[in-house]
């Protein structure tokens, strides 16, 4: 299948100094990739460049001609000021900005694919909550239930089942299962091993740089995992300018 | 007796009547500002938008004398460059938006300080320093009615940014690129009513008619339509009640709207739907589910 994807030798980072290094590889259009490393690797980084929320310091990272309204984000820690007065209802509809754009009103059509979406999640009869009286599991529903009305070909989901009891996890499982289904582009940022090996085909082991990456059975062996786990988490402040043709990884 | 209290004053003076319009028409386009201020707690950014039109409005008197039109462009210009140069610097560079413009606002301050200082008097500073709602000409109330309207104009274009900017602003930057723009013409909107309301109320207290009425609607409503409703609707009570305060008494008009807005604000923190301390004391008995 054509790549939806292209990293091309990109690095990624804060000041300077890399947090995802010298990345190379294609997502098939229609994977469904976990990507997992430890804290600190640059999985959320890796997504903040791939949204177009961080710029890259090298290299470039392809979309295939996807608009930004084709991608959906979850980011990890979400900046969502839970006191802002809006129902659930409303935050959720943001997730038709594409239909709606500035003006657009919500039609029938829309207020369906509202209800439609929030019953998916298991959230009905919270419409006219305001956001703040919900609970971590429900504001993650809720987040879904967004990323749902998105309809977007390409989604990035931050450690999405953290914090997040098993019930929940496994009815937004669902939701990814479903999206892989419907032929979407679905990346997930994940700490939970046995769910990597359970779901996800493909996985990409991140430790600053790709350290595997492939079916998941033959990524996330015990010396893959162990080499990862290495990976010196410090930026160091007196680090030189990288040169590209000294990298061990890449002499290796 | 009510009626002669009351109502009397407007229908035998025109001056009165014409603050009367003033204040309507400020609390249209400010208080909607004020909420959207508070609820991206930018409150304290709209007093330091008051003191940095400041120095553009006393170059304006000083070029062409007491001519609104000159103080409102002068206050305008210093206010735009204040607020565009701390948002960009803020969004460009990470700095937090509060010490920008902390910054900013402190040059324009001093630049204008120092411009006064060598070329004027202080005289009929006063005036702009404390307005006066009481002398309104025709143009002064054309400017202020112009300016409402185009508040409520732009706010209506730039409503569904701004809010989901203000909620998620990560979600609004990976689906649109209205973000900043929006932003920057909120803070456009912030100086235009601080800009209106000096005319009324003098640049100190200008941004009272906004930030006043917004935290008032805050303990009364959970939504923000509702907020906005209640925002308007206090400040345009504030502003009769302290016409008539002002016309019966001593008390000069200005501080007279403020100082009702702020009873207004001090029963709403005691008594309030919504996070009132009353409420708090003696929330009643919990309920079942």
């Amino acid at each position: 299948m054509a790549a939806q994807l292209q990293f091309r030798d990109v690095t990624l980072g804060y000041d300077r100094h890399p947090a995802v290094h010298h990345l190379s590889g294609e997502v098939a259009a229609g994977a469904l990739l976990a990507v997992v490393g430890p804290n600190g690797a640059g999985k959320s980084t890796l997504f903040r460049g791939l949204v177009g929320i961080l710029k890259p310091l090298a290299g470039s990272i392809l979309t295939g001609g996807l608009d930004v309204r084709d991608i959906a984000y979850l980011p990890q820690s979400v900046d969502i000021d839970r006191s802002f007065p809006i129902s659930v209802y409303d935050f959720v509809g943001t997730g038709l900005w594409r239909v709606t754009g500035f003006f657009g009103g919500m039609g029938k059509g829309a207020r369906e694919k509202i209800a439609h979406a929030l019953a998916a999640v298991g959230l009905n009869g919270f419409e006219n909550r305001p956001i703040g009286t919900l609970s971590g599991g429900q504001m993650q529903r809720m987040l879904f239930a967004r990323v749902l009305l998105q309809d977007a070909r390409l989604i990035v989901l931050d450690e999405p089942f953290n914090a997040i009891d098993a019930k929940t996890s496994a009815d937004l499982l669902d939701l990814v299962r479903r999206w892989h289904a419907e032929g979407r582009t679905v990346l997930a940022a994940l700490h939970d091993m046995e769910l990597v090996r359970a779901h996800f085909p493909e996985t990409l082991l991140l430790a600053r740089g790709e350290v595997a990456w492939g079916p998941t059975a033959e990524v996330l062996t015990a010396e893959n995992l162990l080499e990862a786990r290495r990976m010196c988490e410090a930026f160091d402040d007196s680090a030189p300018a990288c040169a590209v043709d000294d990298l061990p990884s890449r002499a290796a | 007796m009510i009626h002669d209290a009351l109502i009397a004053p407007f229908t035998e003076f025109e001056f009165m009547r014409r603050a009367l319009a003033a204040v309507i028409a400020l609390s249209l386009g400010g208080a909607p500002i004020g909420v959207f201020l508070m609820l991206r707690r930018m409150s304290l950014v709209g007093d330091a938008m008051a003191h940095a039109i400041l120095p553009g409005a006393a170059i304006g008197f000083l070029l062409s004398g007491l001519n609104l039109f000159a103080m409102t462009t002068g206050g305008l210009i210093a206010g735009f460059a204040v607020a565009i140069l701390a948002g960009v610097v803020a969004r460009s560079t990470g700095q937090k938006e509060d010490a920008s413009l902390a910054s900013f606002y402190l040059v324009s301050l001093a630049l204008g300080v120092t411009i006064v200082s060598i070329k004027g008097t202080n005289i009929d500073l006063l005036h702009v320093l404390f307005g006066n709602i009481l002398a309104m000409d025709d143009a002064t109330l054309l400017v202020i009615a112009v300016n409402a309207t185009i508040t409520l104009l732009v706010l209506a274009v730039i409503f569904r940014p701004l809010v989901i900017e203000s909620v998620d602003p990560v979600f609004l930057r990976t689906v649109s690129r209205a973000g900043a723009p929006s932003h920057l013409l909120f803070l456009a909107l912030v100086v235009i009513n601080l800009v209106n309301g000096f005319q009324a109320l003098g640049t100190l207290l200008a941004v009272g008619l906004m930030i006043l009425p917004a935290g008032i609607a805050r303990f009364w409503s959970r939504d923000i339509t509702g907020m906005i409703c209640l925002a308007v609707l206090s400040a345009m009570f504030s502003g009769y009640a302290g016409l008539v305060l002002s016309f019966q008494t001593k008390i000069p008009s200005g501080p007279a709207i403020i100082l009702v807005a702020a009873a207004l604000y001090v029963g709403s923190v005691l008594f309030g739907n919504v996070g009132g301390l009353f409420r708090q004391l003696f929330p009643g008995r919990h309920l079942e589910a």
